[in-house]
């Protein structure tokens, strides 16, 4: 795909590529803002899965856009499949981990429907 | 692979290798994908080493009763992607401005099927996309426990209950089977977004 004319094609696949870094590089900025300033655990942990998430897929998807081989592109799919496969799940855990060791402030969390009484009664 | 080459424990490898066929085939494709080129070479020797995974880190089969359905694989694929946009930006914005941080709630969401497949889907879309995340998820009964990041943005345990029960809706449609579908009290040629009041009702029956 190298060989494409260096004309407007190219110009729009730059200025793309461009746009797609600075709102990437903005995502995870904001994430790794967010991660300094939520006050709890599980807070934190939406900043890792959502902002950072689409923050590199834009990033990568800038790259594919300025190198435009196909060997490179399809390492790119993979990294963005196994990132939207992985973050949500490493979330999970240490959330949940954090939950059932007691380091989450379950005050501050209104409404809590995660009482021990209200699991499990009705079924 | 060598160990105690007993007739019939070859010819169980055998069968797991080729019942999980697609396993194999999604390992060799990584396998390719990594090293960038496809020759023969490489297809080969991802197949080899997917075989070896396949037999050395033995996985339960998945029992999935579904079939796939392009039309609404698209609109859960565009949805979540128009999601995912809205959620990072917004996920983003409330990191980034000034105040106290919003209100966080648990949110207790009772899916409508605890298959193990769909159960799984829905958990790391719903993750990824509302201001959501699963902190527990009980497979016996279907339970999702749901953090929120800002609970009145997201218009109160109802809301969340809502939107959660929509994208569990949009992924059956993508991928269960009829017999699911009927079972869920799905109607086939429905629409997603039209299905407004179908959420309120489980959200009856939790408010015990």
């Amino acid at each position: 795909m190298t060989d494409v004319e260096p004309g407007t094609l190219t110009a729009v696949a730059d200025v793309a590529a461009a746009l797609c870094l600075l709102a990437g590089a903005f995502l995870t900025f904001a994430a790794g803002m967010g991660v300094v300033r939520f006050p709890s655990l599980l807070a934190r942990m939406h900043t890792v899965t959502k902002p950072q998430v689409l923050g590199l897929v834009l990033l990568l998807l800038a790259l594919a856009l300025r190198v435009r081989s196909w060997s490179a592109v399809a390492m790119l799919v993979l990294v963005v499949i196994f990132q939207l496969v992985t973050a949500p799940v490493a979330a999970h855990l240490v959330g949940r981990a954090g939950f059932r060791t007691g380091k989450v402030d379950e005050s501050e969390l209104r409404p809590n429907e995660m009482d021990p009484g209200a699991v499990d009664d009705d079924r | 692979m060598s160990p105690p080459p007993s007739r019939r424990g070859v010819r169980r490898r055998l069968r797991r290798l080729v019942g999980q066929w697609p396993a194999l085939l999604i390992l060799a494709t990584v396998w390719v994908l990594l090293w960038g080129d496809l020759s023969w070479a490489n297809a080969l020797a991802g197949l080899g080493l997917g075989a070896v995974v396949v037999l050395a880190f033995p996985l339960p089969p998945i029992r999935a009763d579904g079939r796939f359905r392009l039309v609404p694989a698209c609109v859960l694929a565009g949805r979540f992607v128009a999601d995912l946009v809205v959620a990072s930006f917004e996920v983003a914005f409330t990191a980034l401005r000034p105040g106290p941080p919003p209100q966080g709630a648990i949110v207790r969401v009772r899916l409508r099927n605890p298959d193990d497949v769909f159960l799984t889907l829905t958990a790391v879309l719903s993750t990824l996309v509302p201001g959501s995340l699963v902190v527990e998820a009980q497979r016996r009964t279907g339970i999702m426990f749901l953090h929120v990041l800002d609970i009145e943005a997201s218009g109160g345990a109802a809301g969340v209950r809502r939107d959660v029960l929509r994208l569990e809706e949009r992924v059956l449609r993508a991928f269960a089977s009829d017999d699911v579908l009927a079972r869920c009290d799905l109607p086939r040629p429905g629409r997603p977004a039209d299905e407004a009041p179908r959420g309120g009702r489980d959200d009856a029956g939790e408010e015990s």
